[in-house]
């Protein structure tokens, strides 16, 4: 007689659970050595709930099937030119974007969860992360074996490895990360467990993905679906590492809520780069950067806020400035690539009169008063043979490492600029929020790798701007400049009228 | 304001039966299509119940199988043998 | 509209990415396990030091005293990816689930006595706590190591263990009918029970290695081809009766530990053949460790067999196959 089969909650508890023990040949301060820096303090590891409750075994099962079904959907997208079926070749600077933004952060957050699923203290949290750290690789290299069929027919793709370590916008995602990295392991898993994964993530790979469906690229939907079906685990993993850490000692909350404000201020400015995806960059929209913001944050954010509150866990600060910000962060930010187009591994564009009446509505009080006619002047000077060009090199935030292109909240006409001295040196910084961070660790800040100060060194290959694009393996003339009169542009051009002569 | 416990689904026929569970047991549900996917809103507390998953697809349903078509969610977890819950009651 | 092939020029301009076309010496198709391996790490341009060890860079060859020009040397002959990975493990598991059902189903543990039964928890489940070690130290090793072509088989041999521990408990539970008892016995057992104590202060001290490919070739040399080798293949002589059902439940374990050799073999090699100074140190780590394992495994061989000749034996085949990896002991 077969017993009683034993039920999910009970049966994950007796394989894992037990697993740990307390060490007595070397101190466990040893085996644990970076848990007690950060100041957290944790009574009981065992109150750990584990809410996905997966077993390897099953890890495996899942996993390996989706990985079945996705990597059908690419051998097909492939054999049968899928490139060819998209809505028009500006949108593969979207995946520019994310394979030389984003997909780089997922192998650091694979590293990242290796480290928290080896140093917490608790074996609950740690496989959670381990399974997490799995994932994150899964994710990274998904993405490149999607968009390695893309790389063989357009450019701005295929260095990617090398620009994300140098190109001076890439340094914003790359510095983000080195961040969290190189915070103790409470810090990174609120920095990217919690606020990455559960409060700002949504507002990444949905409208990321959306996009992707709707312009007809069906291998980065599928890649993109299969990965969000693991963020609903890491997600989880964010929300129960935040309760803990504020049921297991009262003294964690001021940390934890230092922390949620960090990193809801380093996350959204990163997420700046999708604004201007979903808002300029898609030929065909998906919904406004303002109503994914409403839906992912104000929405579902209020909702987690409303619940945190009850461990005294605030709103994280500047959160009503992000609200305000999200007005004029895609606007602010396509206005500085269009005019650093020689300097950016994608192509820009000035909106054409429907795009730009689709944003007049989609930005009622803002865009007709301080976008438009900005766009409207560019693109007339395009016309007239004088395309607008940003030759000089732009101060930085030393925070966020964006250009100081952004304005004063409530006053859109006038550029936001903070700084604080240390040692004698001025450092510059484009919010509040990014001055706050600052001024509680200047010492890691100091430190910084910034591109433009770089330059300036000598330590980027030389002084004129071709030396520089040259360093950053950067192919002037096809990766970089306006779609029109790309070679991206032409490559699609030959294909629909070769297509539309076999049509007759 | 109502606190909003969410499940989005992927739009394909694996996750079909499993809308419609959701839509039967979780009265007031809210619906938002998008491309390719299914985002399933509701007030406090959304259900994903076994037996009204295996009641649409003819056999033995696993909670933890929506691992293969879960897309993003909202709310505190709580899963066994026999459920998937998604809530912000305590 | 998807362009008709045919009617077009789709000839690729280019076969692979930068980096992947620098490592293949031109523009060639690469396989997928190549994109996804090669220079994925970040090398250079940090922005900070780590808060918690900032005499290191996030990423740093100097996390371990071996040297080598190019860690990318260090490829896996398995050539996994994620998906391949998982891929080969969900097909061996669905063996583990058959092999579950037919044991639990014929109940084949019944014809062990309770003398029989003792022993499979004393002697064989606590090895659960051994593969935990294990899964900590490749999991460090991911996370400590240099270069995408030996960290990412790290975190797979990572949920390796964690699998294996999990099989583990399970054959608890068919033993114990499904109450956990038997893994409240087994964790004593590995506290407490002298025939432990040698395998669980080796695994200890693993845990403070903070040289990471010492700790490869402690884990590699010392755990698996000792320690793990000793348990998994003393079954017969151990538990007589039960052989076939125990044999079928730890078929995983041995199919897993023919891969891995393969892999960590190979990486053992070829940091090895780099230079004499990482020759002189990792056969300094190898002997430190098989020698090591051997001293734990004697009292690990009396419990299960009644004798010690099973480490030694281990430990000689451990040594033998050090020596043919370009070793010296």
């Amino acid at each position: 007689m077969t017993p009683k089969k034993l039920g999910l909650k009970q049966r994950y508890a007796l394989m894992t659970r037990g697993l740990d023990w307390e060490t007595t040949y070397q101190p466990m301060d040893k085996v644990f050595p970076y848990d007690r820096f950060e100041g957290i303090k944790i009574k009981d590891w065992s109150a750990w709930e584990d809410p996905f409750r997966l077993t390897m075994d099953a890890y495996w099962k899942f996993q390996g099937e989706k990985e079945r079904k996705l990597y059908a959907v690419l051998d097909a997208f492939a054999q049968n030119n899928g490139q060819t079926g998209i809505s028009d070749a500006r949108y593969t600077n979207v995946l520019k974007l994310f394979l030389t933004g984003v997909s780089p952060l997922e192998y650091q957050a694979h590293r990242g969860f290796a480290f928290a699923g080896r140093h917490l203290r608790g074996v609950g949290p740690r496989v959670a992360a381990q399974m997490q750290s799995l994932d994150e690789l899964r994710h990274v290299q998904t993405q490149i074996h999607t968009i390695s069929h893309y790389n063989k027919y357009f450019d701005g793709l295929s260095e990617f490895r090398h620009m994300h370590d140098r190109v001076w916008y890439l340094s914003v995602p790359k510095s983000f990360f080195d961040d969290a990295r190189t915070a103790g392991p409470f810090e990174y898993m609120i920095a990217i467990g919690f606020a990455f994964e559960y409060v700002l993530t949504n507002l990444l790979f949905v409208p990321f993905m959306s996009g992707a469906a709707y312009n007809g690229d069906m291998s980065t939907v599928t890649f993109g679906f299969s990965a969000q079906s693991d963020e609903s685990r890491h997600m989880t993993l964010g929300i129960e590492v935040i309760k803990f850490l504020l049921e297991q000692d009262a003294d964690n909350l001021p940390i934890v809520q230092r922390w949620v404000d960090k990193w809801f201020w380093r996350g959204h400015r990163v997420l700046g780069l999708v604004a201007m995806m979903m808002d300029y960059m898609l030929p065909k929209k998906v919904m406004s950067w303002k109503e994914a913001w409403e839906i992912y944050f104000t929405e579902a954010g209020g909702s987690l806020f409303t619940d945190l509150a009850r461990y005294g866990l605030k709103v994280p600060k500047y959160a009503d400035v992000a609200t305000a910000d999200a007005e004029h962060i895609s606007h602010q930010n396509w206005a500085t690539f269009y005019q650093y187009t020689h300097a950016a591994a994608f192509h820009t564009w000035m909106p054409d009169r429907a795009h730009m009446d689709w944003l007049s509505e989609k930005y009622p009080n803002t865009f007709d008063k301080y976008y438009r006619p900005r766009f409207e002047m560019w693109a007339e000077m395009e016309k007239q043979g004088q395309r607008f060009y940003n030759n000089s090199l732009p101060q930085l935030c030393q925070v966020c490492q964006i250009p100081m292109v952004y304005t004063e909240p409530g006053d859109p006409t006038k550029i936001a600029f903070r700084c604080s001295q240390v040692e004698g040196e001025t450092y510059h910084f484009c919010s509040d929020g990014c001055k706050d961070i600052f001024d509680a660790e200047p010492q890691k800040y100091v430190q910084a790798w910034m591109p433009v100060q770089q330059i300036f060194q000598g330590n980027c290959g030389g002084a004129s701007i071709p030396d520089v694009l040259a360093w950053y393996r950067l192919n002037a003339g096809a990766d970089n400049m306006d779609y029109v009169g790309s070679p991206d542009e032409k490559l699609w051009n030959d294909w629909h009228a070769a297509a539309a002569r076999a049509a007759g | 304001m109502a606190q909003i416990a969410s499940i989005t689904l992927l739009h394909n026929d694996d996750a079909r039966p499993i809308i419609e569970a959701i839509l039967a047991d979780n009265p007031g549900c809210r619906v938002l299509n998008m491309p390719g996917a299914v985002k399933l809103d509701r007030d406090d507390e959304l259900v994903v119940r076994r037996a009204s998953v295996e009641a649409r697809i003819g056999r033995a349903w696993d909670p933890q199988e929506l691992q293969l078509v879960i897309v993003s969610m909202a709310g505190n977890l709580d899963e066994d043998d026999d459920h998937f819950t998604l809530s912000w009651k305590h | 509209m998807t362009v008709q092939i045919k009617t077009i020029d789709l000839e690729p301009r280019r076969q692979t990415f930068g980096h992947v076309a620098r490592r293949l010496g031109g523009d060639k198709p690469a396989s997928r396990y190549q994109e996804a391996t090669f220079d994925l790490q970040p090398t250079d341009h940090f922005h900070y030091r780590p808060l918690w060890e900032p005499q290191f860079n996030i990423y740093d060859p100097r996390k371990t005293e071996v040297v080598m020009r190019d860690w990318y040397a260090l490829l896996d002959p398995r050539q996994y990816y994620y998906g391949a990975y998982n891929i080969a493990r969900a097909n061996m598991n669905q063996a583990v689930e058959r092999n579950f059902t037919f044991v639990e189903e014929r109940d084949l543990f019944a014809r062990a006595d309770d003398g029989l039964k003792a022993k499979l928890v004393a002697g064989l489940l606590p090895v659960r706590h051994l593969h935990w070690g294990a899964n900590m130290n490749m999991t460090e090793i991911c996370q400590r190591g240099y270069g995408t072509a030996v960290t990412a088989p790290s975190i797979f041999s990572a949920g390796d263990h964690l699998g294996m521990a999990q099989i583990v408990s399970r054959i608890g539970l068919v033993i114990d009918r499904h109450t956990g008892t038997s893994l409240d016995t087994a964790k004593a057992a590995w506290m407490n029970a002298p025939e432990w104590q040698g395998v669980r202060q080796l695994i200890e001290d693993t845990l403070v290695e903070r040289d990471w490919f010492q700790l490869f070739v402690a884990q590699a040399l010392g755990v698996n081809a000792v320690l793990l080798d000793l348990v998994y293949a003393c079954t017969e002589a151990a538990f007589g009766p039960v052989t076939i059902p125990v044999a079928m439940l730890t078929e995983f374990m041995a199919d897993w530990a023919a891969e891995e050799g393969k892999w960590s073999d190979h990486v053992i090699k070829v940091v090895a053949a780099e230079s004499a100074e990482n020759a002189a140190l990792v056969s300094a780590w190898a002997r430190y460790w098989i020698d090591r394992a051997e001293a734990a495994g004697v009292a690990l061989s009396g419990l299960l067999t009644g004798e010690g000749a099973a480490a030694v034996t281990a430990a000689s085949a451990a040594r033998a196959r050090a020596a043919r990896l370009g070793l010296t002991l």
